[in-house]
């Protein structure tokens, strides 16, 4: 069976969930991968938006964070101001599942603007969002994005979302109580901080990608792991369950 | 106090004002956003946590010369391209940008409602933003010397929202994704609230949000009022329009072809 190179991102991205946990969900390639383990091997991990559902049970993919079958699926439905200060803001909730216009080497975000200059931005993104906080708040945070050079710089053009600031100690220093990003999921492979200067280096090729595909597509000079493994494949359930979870073309190939 | 669509506005909305139209993906006031567009306002400074396609339209149609915002994007499609050209190309006039977090934008309604000038939040710490908005700034505990972020209150000229149905005398009720309604009609001077029904006696729901008559100021009944966007129990999200308008927001001319349709 084979695949694509963002079936092998959303299914490793999944895998990197455990059945239990409280996952807060951003839209897009995060809320496929989580609803894709809820589908799998975590059917009890709590999804949780940041329009207010707790709990989500969606049978069917959400265009967006405030879909109805989302909060008509959901344990508890919340205003917004109580979700990020109840439920977000004193880290009840475990895992922080974020994506990415721009990342750097310590897991920085920017979703806010492309260029150096904030008032007179190259382009101009949708901006913060609830991201800051979960980024701050979360036990820890997942990053799933796809790996280019336009993605992964040396500088963020604006820290929208704090990963690790610029090395050691700076989170604590910050006050932000969570733990910040443990793992960045890509279409390539999965890189994680560096125990001691918590700068983001390549932990698991995906099969078939080369050390020097994952080189070539960031733009600072990316570290390799002392063993780099290799991500296990998709296995045939899961493609199978994220295909029907999309309704994607191979979907209706192979069955 | 249950008055027409275009008799609401024409007496809340003035040129110049802060207006807030709110709706967390849910419930979203497009019809009164639309009213707006076709009364001509203009120079308002336009609140919400998460501008889409009504805040892009009227961008697009002149009606704005601030935007308070958090996140202002096509939910589940991508950018507002009518937004995106007012910042990057003064189109179809300069528009200044106040930005926040969900965090910071939902504490501040909060502080609105609530009749206090400030509220205080664990966020923004080490981001951007505070560089760029005057309206964040530390704050120290006073109990325990903690440095923590201040934001200070909204207080919108005129708050707007949607809602599943109202009685005769304008008693709201709402239910489902219920984002920051209730703090947005509080912390408003004056507030407008659309609904899909108007009935004799309100029937109780699980989990519904009740707001008072005399917490309102007035109520426009709009069957279908916030479309696109939907109301949980009477219609559902129309996703296709949100993936149409991206093409139609693209272009200028395209844009200003559905502008024409909306206000002939």
């Amino acid at each position: 069976m084979s695949w694509t190179a963002d079936e092998m991102m959303t299914v490793a991205a999944a895998r990197a969930l455990r059945g239990g946990t409280r996952c807060f969900v951003g839209i897009g390639l995060p809320s496929t991968a989580a609803n894709l383990a809820r589908r799998t091997h975590a059917p009890d991990l709590v999804l949780v938006y940041e329009s207010g559902t707790i709990g989500a049970k969606p049978d069917r993919l959400p265009l967006s964070i405030g879909d109805g079958v989302l909060a008509e699926t959901a344990d508890a439905v919340v205003g917004v101001p109580e979700m990020f200060n109840y439920w977000l803001q004193p880290g009840r909730i475990d895992v922080g599942f974020l994506g990415a216009a721009q990342l750097d080497r310590f897991g920085n975000i920017n979703t806010t603007v492309i260029g150096d200059d904030y008032a007179d931005p190259r382009v101009r993104l949708p901006g913060a969002g609830g991201a800051p906080e979960i980024a701050a708040s979360c036990r820890e945070v997942i990053v799933v994005v796809r790996q280019s050079r336009r993605t992964f710089v040396d500088r963020v053009d604006f820290v929208t979302s704090v990963g690790h600031g610029s090395g050691p100690g700076d989170r604590a220093r910050l006050g932000l109580r969570g733990g910040g990003p443990a793992l960045v999921i890509t279409d390539l492979g999965v890189l994680e901080p560096d125990p001691c200067d918590r700068e983001l280096v390549l932990t698991h090729l995906h099969p078939g990608v080369t050390p020097e595909q994952a080189v070539a597509a960031t733009g600072w000079a990316l570290r390799l792991a002392p063993a780099v493994s290799t991500t296990e494949a998709p296995r045939p359930a899961e493609l199978a369950a994220l295909r029907a979870l999309t309704g994607s073309a191979e979907d209706k190939e192979t069955t | 106090m249950i008055v027409t669509l275009a008799e609401a506005v024409a007496e809340l909305v003035h040129d110049g004002d802060t207006v807030a139209l709110e709706g967390f993906t849910h419930l979203i006031p497009v019809a009164a956003g639309h009213e707006i567009i076709r009364q001509g306002r203009r120079g308002l400074t336009l609140v919400r946590m998460t501008p889409d396609i009504v805040y892009d339209q009227l961008i697009g149609a002149g009606c704005a010369r601030k935007l308070v915002f958090s996140w202002a994007g096509n939910p589940g499609v991508g950018s507002l391209h009518r937004f995106r050209d007012a910042v990057q190309h003064a189109w179809p006039g300069p528009l200044e940008i106040e930005e926040h977090s969900h965090a910071g934008m939902a504490n501040r309604y909060v502080a609105g409602a609530s009749g206090l000038p400030f509220a205080v939040l664990r966020g923004y710490t080490g981001t951007d933003l505070p560089r760029h908005t005057a309206t964040i700034a530390p704050i120290t505990c006073p109990f325990t010397g903690e440095t923590l972020t201040a934001v200070p209150a909204l207080n919108p000229d005129v708050g707007i929202v949607h809602a599943q149905r109202a009685d005769r005398r304008g008693n709201v009720q709402y239910w489902g994704i219920t984002g920051v309604h209730k703090e947005v009609v509080l912390a408003s001077a004056r507030s407008l609230v659309t609904v899909e029904e108007v009935v004799d006696e309100l029937t109780p729901v699980p989990g519904a949000v009740v707001l008072p008559a005399w917490a309102v100021t007035r109520v426009a009944h709009v069957p279908g009022g916030s479309h696109p966007s939907y109301a949980m129990g009477f219609s559902d999200r129309d996703n296709d329009y949100y993936q149409r308008w991206d093409a139609i927001s693209r272009d200028r001319a395209e844009f200003g072809r559905w502008l024409e349709g909306l206000t002939s």
